[in-house]
């Protein structure tokens, strides 16, 4: 544990220096200096305005999509459970399709309408897993959030296809994540609502334990079953919502972070969620600070590249820990 | 401290039957009730009444003078340890991690993991005679450790009652021995014990009471040679069964092929155990 944590605290700064180096614009170390202490430097435009609030919100982004991702793994017991199974996509993919396809020309409509989007799938999908009372059924909530997402799906490419051809270019590039659009205002947004939360499901990490062990186990261990997977469930939604309305859908790294950090360094949750956190938050970093060099001066979608550079890694680690 | 029910009885929604019907039953310090009966006999429905975790539709079921459904589930857990009769590992852990969870309602959602729960794993770990497994991942185990293993975290939780729904299920006899004479010494420690069991021969040689369920209702309540007798069981199983006497002087029940039905009723078998 503590090599994790000397680890992480390595890992952390560096990735946000090596963020802060990563761009279209050619700046050195010291140009990243000037423009971070000298408001007024050649490079301070560039440092401050743009890159300083995009590696600050990749890396609360992917921090919170690791947290969510183990979150939902321990809660449906399932190892393949990512932040966006339980058919928040769709919704969110629907709202931010329309709203481009509508395009009212208010810079926030698409992610206000992915946000919107994904509120509503969430809200489908809690109302269909909530059975006999008030008890809410992991395997409802996963069949609903398939069925929710995939119906969701259907509408977005009706509506799609009705679309022009530039704009659903749009759309597209839109869905498969970026931070593209990172401003200091998304960010601050961003992090006055994930705070809350964010805590919430860093305190639960007991109590994931026990669900992960299964309802019944639960409770006789002592767990509120019915409380947690609530607010589990809801926390790990407005999360995820969030995430979406700033910066698309950035898939892999809630499912392989914390499968990572539970093969490496511990599968218990109280440990395991702040150093998801952390972990996740470096590799989106590094992740979209590579989407931004390596084709430059275009751009990749983070979404891809996590896949890119996440997919042999894990391969790897699958392989060590087998063998 | 003692669990009782009076009169339990629960109805699942769309079944026509209740699946309890007036059940009662005491467990109580030092003494270990069994409960045994048919498949589809009520026996975990019972066990989930007793914890408060089905609606009742009837009767009571109290723990400490307290109706059960008035306890907080962390307040039960420090009370009232339980080895489930299923429970399926997805993400593997060690034993050590697995039976320190057993503190969960002793630790709270924050506080550190301290000296006493430490103390008490580390007790659990002993008094089931795991201690070497700590560091192993749950998914190696063999089925009899898993059994203990489970048995110790809830030994962890430092319970005054201790439940367990088929604890030996799917063991080997060493296994279901082991685990049946480690049952007997927790309550001559004195736990309060209920096992849920198929094993009529285990249960006759364990435990001081058995009870035997059939369609939710209790068929006898008493001690194992009341409850082990030839017509009842054939009845309730509805199967022939033989009961003899083993050294001990428990009822050993021995169930009939078709061809022994006559020879066993000829026989001193079937008059069961003789008084010694």
């Amino acid at each position: 544990m503590k090599r994790a944590a000397l680890g992480l605290l390595l890992l952390v700064p560096l990735s946000l220096v090596i963020g802060l180096l990563a761009g279209p614009v050619t700046l050195s170390p010291l140009d990243i200096w000037d423009g971070l202490v000298h408001p007024y430097s050649d490079s301070a435009a560039i440092v401050r305005d743009l890159r300083l609030p995009r590696i600050l919100l990749a890396f609360l982004v992917g921090g919170s999509l690791s947290v969510v991702g183990a979150s939902l793994q321990a809660l449906l017991r399932n190892p393949l459970a990512d932040p966006y199974l339980l058919g928040l996509s769709g919704g969110a993919g629907l709202g931010a399709v329309v709203a481009i396809a509508i395009n009212p020309g208010w810079p926030w409509a698409v992610p206000a309408a992915a946000f919107a989007g994904a509120a509503g799938a969430i809200a489908l999908v809690y109302r269909l897993s909530v059975v006999s009372g008030r008890r809410l059924d992991p395997r409802v909530l996963l069949l609903a959030g398939v069925v929710v997402g995939s119906f969701a799906g259907a509408i977005m490419t009706t509506v799609a296809s009705l679309t022009e051809a530039a704009e659903l270019k749009r759309a597209f590039l839109w869905l498969l994540g970026g931070f593209g659009a990172a401003s200091w205002s998304a960010l601050v947004v961003f992090a006055a609502y994930a705070a809350l939360p964010l805590l919430v499901l860093l305190l639960s990490g007991r109590a994931l334990d026990l669900l992960a062990l299964g309802e019944e186990s639960a409770k006789h261990l002592g767990a509120d079953v019915e409380r947690s997977k609530r607010m589990v469930y809801i926390a790990t939604s407005l999360l995820t919502a969030a995430s979406v309305a700033v910066c698309g859908m950035v898939g892999f790294v809630g499912l392989v972070v914390p499968h990572a950090v539970r093969r490496i360094w511990t599968p218990m949750h109280r440990e395991l969620l702040p150093i998801v956190f952390f972990l996740g938050g470096a590799f989106l970093v590094l992740a979209d600070g590579l989407a931004r060099t390596i084709v430059r001066p275009l751009e990749l979608p983070v979404g891809a590249v996590t896949a890119i550079v996440g997919v042999p890694l894990f391969a790897i680690l699958l392989r060590r820990n087998y063998t | 401290m003692i669990l009782a029910a009076r009169d339990l009885s629960v109805r699942y929604p769309g079944v026509p039957r209740r699946v309890l019907d007036g059940v009662s039953l005491r467990v109580e310090p030092g003494r270990l009730v069994a409960v045994t009966g048919p498949n589809g006999s009520g026996k975990t429905t019972l066990v989930n009444a007793l914890l408060g975790l089905v609606a009742l539709d009837g009767g009571s079921a109290v723990l400490d003078g307290k109706p059960v459904g008035g306890w907080r589930r962390g307040s039960l857990a420090k009370v009232v340890g339980v080895v489930a009769q299923r429970e399926e590992v997805v993400f593997p852990i060690t034993v050590w991690q697995t039976v320190m969870l057993g503190r969960y309602a002793h630790l709270g959602p924050l506080a550190p993991i301290g000296f006493h729960d430490r103390e008490a794993t580390l007790r659990a770990l002993r008094r089931c005679d795991i201690e070497p497994l700590a560091e192993r991942r749950v998914d190696t185990l063999s089925g009899g450790e898993w059994q203990r293993v489970r048995l110790a975290r809830a030994l962890a939780q430092q319970p005054r009652i201790l439940v367990l729904d088929e604890p030996t299920a799917s063991l080997d006899v060493r296994h279901e021995m082991e685990l049946f004479e480690l049952i007997r010494a927790l309550v001559a420690d004195g736990l309060a014990g209920l096992v849920v069991t198929h094993e009529l021969n285990l249960a006759a040689r364990f435990a001081d009471r058995i009870v035997l369920l059939n369609e939710g209702k209790v068929v006898v309540d008493g001690a194992p040679a009341e409850v082990l007798r030839r017509e009842i069981l054939t009845e309730v199983f509805g199967w022939p069964v033989a009961v003899t006497a083993w050294l001990d002087g428990s009822p050993q029940v021995v169930p009939l092929r078709p061809g022994e039905v006559a020879r066993a009723a000829d026989s001193s078998l079937a008059r069961g155990p003789q008084p010694a």
